[in-house]
């Protein structure tokens, strides 16, 4: 398949995270629209590794593992992320009885 | 002995090591102790400068490489001590007088404190170091430090009683007359660095003949204003009276014996640029006598003892210049040197008197203490007769040559220095007869109390005392059956052109007898006039101007002084509330204004901190790509 292909898919998933970030006020909707912008970051490291390890295998048979070797970091971090995110909104919703960010505005006062 | 140069820089480090030793163990070290290290320190410099003395009389001179003290891109001062005759001659006056004077001060200063005491050995030991650096250094930066150094010390030792208000006064008069002169010996180096490349002496000298005559004597202009700076002639001579403020040993080292002659020295130093502008030596010749004469028309109606010396030693120093004015550089060096012998002589027996008399300092309530302090009688008079130039003591010789040789280059010049050396031996006469003749002026207290002074004051007057009496003889003239050691030994440092004037005889004859009849009436006169039972030291009339100085510190005051203060009371109130002030409030209210349109942002609304993030990041990524390289 091209690769083309991947990067439009990419593309578009990190477009609804933001968008979802943005425009959502429920904090786990929010949680998820990131999990996804995490997840269109793995998308292209992972297809990009692809293709250039299709390219440079015949010189290094280990060619662009490297991109592959980030995504296990990535799932690592968003996994420890996710236990304390969600922590976080447990937390807020024992205090405020929402998990609507807008009532996240305390600090101010 | 053949290495004795590579020991030059212990010449100066000993006295600085002794500075070190009594300024940071001041509160810790007895009285003895820090009298000894002070002593101690400048005796072997004195006993190294002797053998320097001795090798370069056998061997000529040399320049020691030390170390390369600023090295930039084609242009270099290396840290190199030149010793020659001229050097190792200042070396011997300033070691062996500044002993004599160490010595001297054990006891003359022994009232003070010990860390007050430690202190004053301190910035003694500090001056040495800085005068040596002074004569040692071989271009003009090591020499400018020295400069620099000795006017500091100065400073600090006028001041030394920093308790009284008018002394420190004092202090910072001498400073800032000392860097008026300072400034302009400053561009005058800096103009060398622009034409020449370099400020080694040799160097310099070198390439002064390839040079327009209208240049060199801008720069000998400039060299000459630093050196009537610190040399105290017209028009920055008013800091040197002032200075007596300090203790009177202090006034013998520095504000007579040495440190005032470094502008002499600068100029013998530097004579080959003194030489090829002819404008220069007649400035100089004639600020010069103008300063002899002024100087001594003043001293003659002073009351304070040391202000009389101070102004003769003003006066002293005009001679100099004169002598320098009209090409005798090694005429003026050897009366730097017999002025060192019987300057300090006559300081040291002032401080004597005044120990004697308790704080004493105004003649005019002195009087008859020849019969209760003899020693000093006796030495204070050798200092005056030599000081007035009676036959065949050193002042007579040097002032002699100095005459000499201003008959030679001019007639109005040699009679205005007759017209000084008459002066110089009234006012002198007077100071000995008010002090030492006539009837006791002062309480029955007092006369009880008048004291002779100890051994180690008296011993260091003994020795200048015969210094002053023999220290001529080594350049008496052929008539007398003497022969110029001096002008010989000098010879390679000063070479002038044509070689020194020698008088012929029936002028030295005329010159002896002149001498003497003059002294004679001279003497006859004072003692008339002064060795009397009541004096009141009030004067009227022109007298009055003259006890005045001549007003000059309230001329200074009034046209210098005063607009500065003027000038700068108006730029106070412009800069500082005008322009400063509006800075500073401006920032400060430029932030307030800010921060108070920033805080909006603050709003602790997640969403759009959020909003903000991502427009940040897409701005971030759009600048990247539009100013890709």
């Amino acid at each position: 398949m091209k690769i083309e292909y991947y990067l439009y898919l990419a593309i578009a998933l990190f477009c609804i995270g933001v968008v979802g970030v943005l425009t959502r006020r429920n904090a786990i909707i929010i949680f998820m629209c990131i999990e996804l912008m995490l997840n269109a970051a793995n998308l292209l490291l992972v297809a990009l590794s692809k293709m250039y390890h299709a390219a440079g295998v015949a010189q290094n048979p280990m060619a662009g593992i490297d991109g592959q070797l980030f995504v296990f970091f990535i799932m690592v971090v968003a996994a420890a992320e996710v236990s304390v995110g969600l922590a976080i909104i447990v937390m807020l919703y024992r205090n405020t009885h929402s998990v609507d960010i807008n009532f996240l505005n305390r600090l101010k006062h | 002995m053949k290495n004795i140069f590579q020991l030059v820089w212990l010449v100066p480090l000993l006295p600085f090591a002794g500075f070190l030793l009594n300024g940071l163990f001041r509160k810790k070290l007895s009285k003895s102790l820090s009298g000894l290290i002070g002593c101690a320190t400048i005796l072997g410099a004195f006993a190294i400068s002797v053998a320097l003395f001795m090798e370069v009389k056998s061997s000529g001179g040399q320049v020691v490489h030390l170390f390369d003290f600023i090295a930039v891109k084609g242009f270099k001062i290396p840290f190199d001590f030149q010793v020659d005759a001229l050097s190792s001659l200042f070396l011997l006056i300033i070691t062996g007088v500044g002993f004599l004077i160490h010595v001297y001060s054990t006891s003359y200063m022994h009232e003070e404190t010990s860390d007050h005491f430690a202190r004053y050995f301190a910035y003694l030991n500090l001056f040495v170091f800085s005068m040596l650096l002074l004569v040692l250094g071989a271009n003009f930066v090591i020499l400018f430090i020295g400069w620099e150094g000795v006017g500091l010390c100065s400073y600090l030792l006028i001041g030394y009683w920093f308790k009284n208000t008018d002394y420190t006064n004092a202090a910072k008069k001498a400073f800032i007359m000392n860097r008026i002169g300072d400034l302009g010996f400053l561009l005058a180096v800096f103009w060398m660095i622009n034409q020449f490349g370099t400020v080694t002496f040799s160097e310099v000298f070198a390439k002064v003949g390839g040079t327009p005559v209208m240049i060199i004597t801008g720069m000998t202009l400039l060299l000459f204003v630093g050196a009537t700076g610190k040399s105290a002639q017209i028009p920055l001579y008013t800091w040197l009276p002032d200075a007596m403020a300090g203790p009177t040993p202090v006034s013998a080292l520095i504000h007579a014996a040495t440190m005032v002659t470094a502008g002499v020295y600068m100029i013998a130093r530097s004579h080959v640029m003194f030489s090829a502008a002819p404008i220069t030596m007649n400035v100089i010749a004639i600020i010069g006598l103008a300063t002899a004469l002024l100087a001594g028309t003043i001293a003659l109606y002073q009351n304070d003892i040391k202000k009389v010396l101070a102004y003769s030693t003003v006066s002293q120093l005009g001679f100099m210049f004169l002598a320098i004015g009209v090409g005798a550089y090694t005429t003026a060096v050897f009366h730097v040197m017999t002025h060192a012998f019987f300057k300090a002589l006559l300081f040291l027996g002032a401080g004597s008197v005044i120990h004697a008399m308790g704080g004493e300092q105004d003649i005019t309530k002195m009087g008859g203490l020849s019969k209760k302090i003899p020693v000093t009688y006796w030495t204070f008079l050798i200092g005056v007769l030599a000081i007035s130039g009676f036959p065949f003591t050193s002042g007579f010789v040097s002032k002699d040559e100095i005459l000499l040789a201003a008959f030679e280059h001019s007639k109005l010049l040699f009679w205005g220095g007759v017209a000084g050396a008459i002066l110089t031996a009234f006012y002198m006469f007077r100071l000995l007869n008010l002090t030492f003749f006539g009837k006791f002026r002062n309480t029955e207290e007092k006369a009880h109390h008048v004291h002779e002074s100890s051994a180690s004051m008296t011993i260091p007057l003994a020795v200048l005392a015969l210094l002053s009496l023999v220290g001529g003889l080594i350049q008496l003239p052929h008539i007398f059956g003497g022969h110029p050691y001096l002008n010989e030994f000098l010879a390679p440092a000063v070479k002038i052109p044509g070689g020194e004037a020698e008088g012929a005889a029936t002028t030295e004859y005329m010159l002896l007898g002149g001498t003497v009849i003059g002294l004679a009436i001279i003497y006859f006169i004072t003692r008339k006039l002064y060795a009397v039972d009541a004096f009141s030291g009030v004067y009227e009339g022109f007298r009055k101007v003259l006890a005045n100085k001549w007003y000059v510190d309230e001329i200074y005051e009034a046209i210098i002084v005063k607009p500065i203060r003027w000038i700068g009371k108006k730029v106070v109130l412009f800069t500082e509330n005008e322009v400063i002030d509006w800075i500073v409030n401006g920032v400060g209210k430029g932030v307030q204004l800010a921060s108070r349109q920033l805080r909006l942002v603050q709003s602790g609304q997640v969403g759009s901190y959020v909003l903000l993030m991502v427009i940040s990041i897409l701005v971030f990524f759009a600048v990247q790509f539009l100013f890709k390289k």
